[in-house]
């Protein structure tokens, strides 16, 4: 390989680098993202100047239909569906290591079997393993999010020891692989372990818990280009793929902190089955309803507001009509902020997100770690379409699941108004002892609607 | 390939993993949900390798239609990601 073309290398990984740091501030984030894809586009140009012109027909065709669809689905795809799309594009990146380590596999053992070393043949069966899990796991995260199949945890008896059978027999046959490098049974029963490892290892993890799958699914696919950097001997697809790698790694921590639940636990799955009974012996609680008038009329007579959004206010829809919300509070110059929960909604960031794309400025989106001391000085918390991340059980009864886990202290402000379809248990299947707190208030219906309603009220009222 | 050779893919592994947690620790998590779809398009840099795949001749050779194939998903993960993540970005506003 010419030097010229390492050096442009060199500059793509300086380049993801630089787009990486500039990610920090959010201000100049933007431009972050494109230094990072002119990086890309010199690393797409250089590797171009090594192929033989007579390639690049076929070259073009490929390229145009990736971008096509690509394109299309960055532009067309709603904010809500980014955690579908991530989930997808995590199970592409897979693929796409997967199937560049077989085709490196096939170009080698089809010239002579002695040029494929040990250094080789390890990193494209790691390659394997990690892609292919990646693809199909990503496929089942996809699937589940998108409601094309239940997010309730699939388990059966013996699942882990299935999984764990499974991983011995990969290493086994890979083993054999090593003995025989040419035989394509073993190549092909690896290929099968891992695509089915991929499913086994979702298929038991629960709907909610999609913020840690899809970080960690993430974290693979890096590590998938990382592997086929070193089959391919190549530093640039071992600096973007160790960059992803490490961001996948630390989104997963974050998450998993935030639910106070170790990694182990979330892929062992299942969680949300079994803890039914726990708030069983408790006497019922009993909830204050509050009408979509009275509502008005506590946003127009406090001072300052907190709003707290869930996954429930993305399914509604409701982002909009909060900024409705917002505006008629700043005209009576209402503090109005927003307390996002890192788990809040269905990846990292995701409220953030919709919530921006309403139009709202991100200086109003404010941390868990940042906004919990407010929340006793602060006159109204509205919760919208969240649960489990304001029960105050999680602080007060160690026989709750959730007992542990760092929640916003939305039970501190004077009043609390919960927005809520029915009266539906969270995630965790727990009852909320929020709700029959003397200082909350339930205010019952799909969230947009009464939202709505509370907005025009408050305009006939100025 | 030699032990050299190896060492040094391992030293650039190791300083990339470092230097990334250094760098995404400090990212803030307004920005996680961009930095993901952006996560999404660097790993798109398998491109490199689909590329090289794709300059085997002729089309007999399962080796270059699965480079064909790696070179449409990769530059799905490649435009899809840098577009919407962009489309993320210019979004986020201050007022």
């Amino acid at each position: 390989m010419s030097i010229a073309i390492e050096i442009a290398y060199l500059i793509a990984s300086i380049l993801f680098i630089t787009g990486i740091k500039l990610l920090s501030k959010t201000k100049d984030a933007r431009r972050g993202n494109i230094f990072s894809a002119v990086g890309m586009l010199i690393a797409i140009i250089a590797t171009l100047l090594t192929i033989n012109v007579l390639s690049f027909v076929e070259i073009f065709v490929c390229i145009l239909i990736g971008a096509a669809i690509g394109a299309f689905y960055a532009t067309k795809v709603a904010m809500t569906k980014i955690p579908e799309m991530v989930a997808l594009f995590n199970g592409f990146g897979g693929l796409a290591s997967f199937t560049v380590a077989l085709s490196d596999y096939f170009l080698k053992s089809g010239a002579s079997l002695e040029s494929l070393d040990a250094v080789n043949l390890t990193s494209i069966i790691v390659s394997v393993l990690i892609g292919g899990v990646t693809f199909t796991g990503s496929m089942i995260a996809y699937l589940k999010l998108d409601g094309k199949v239940s997010g309730q945890p699939i388990t059966f008896k013996g699942q882990h020891l299935l999984n764990l059978i499974l991983l011995i027999a990969f290493i086994a046959t890979a083993i054999l692989v090593f003995i025989n490098p040419g035989d394509l049974v073993f190549i092909g029963i690896l290929i099968g372990i891992s695509l089915l490892l991929g499913i086994l290892t979702v298929i038991p993890i629960g709907g909610a818990d999609m913020p840690v799958v899809i970080s960690l699914l993430n974290s693979y696919s890096g590590m998938a280009a990382c592997a086929t950097g070193f089959i391919l001997n190549n530093n640039v697809l071992i600096v973007a793929g160790s960059l992803v790698g490490a961001s996948g790694i630390i989104l997963t921590q974050i998450m998993c902190k935030a639910m106070n639940r170790s990694l182990t636990n979330v892929l062992l799955g299942g969680f949300g089955q079994t803890v039914a009974t726990g708030g069983q012996d408790g006497p019922a609680i009993v909830v204050k309803e509050i009408g979509v008038e009275e509502t008005a009329m506590l946003f127009d007579s406090a001072s300052s507001v907190l709003v707290v959004p869930g996954y429930g206010m993305a399914v509604a829809q409701a982002q909009h009509v909060i900024r409705e919300l917002m505006e008629q509070c700043e005209k009576r110059n209402i503090d109005f902020r927003f307390a996002i929960h890192p788990v809040a909604g269905r990846m990292p960031g995701h409220m953030n997100v919709l919530l921006a794309e309403a139009n709202i400025s991100y200086d109003k989106l404010i941390e868990m770690e940042s906004i919990n001391d407010d929340f006793p000085n602060t006159d109204l918390v509205f919760v919208v379409g969240a649960n489990d991340v304001v029960n105050p059980a999680a602080r007060t009864n160690p026989q709750s699941p959730i007992y542990g886990m760092p929640i916003l202290n939305a039970d501190k402000a004077r009043t609390v108004i919960v927005s809520k379809r029915s009266m539906g248990k969270g995630y965790a299947g727990i009852e909320n002892e929020l709700f029959g707190y003397p200082n909350c208030l339930m205010l019952f219906g799909d969230a947009k609607q009464t939202i709505t309603k509370v907005v025009s009220e408050l305009k006939d009222m100025s | 390939m030699t032990a050299s050779a190896l060492l040094i893919l391992i030293y650039v592994l190791v300083l990339a993993s470092y230097l990334g947690f250094e760098l995404i620790s400090k990212v803030p998590p307004t920005l996680h949900t961009p930095l993901m779809s952006g996560s999404n398009a660097i790993s798109g840099i398998t491109i490199v390798g689909a590329l090289i795949a794709c300059n085997e001749m002729g089309y007999t050779s399962i080796a270059k239609w699965l480079g064909m194939f790696a070179l449409i998903l990769a530059t799905i993960n490649v435009v899809g990601g840098y577009a919407v993540t962009d489309r993320m970005l210019k979004m986020f506003k201050k007022k």
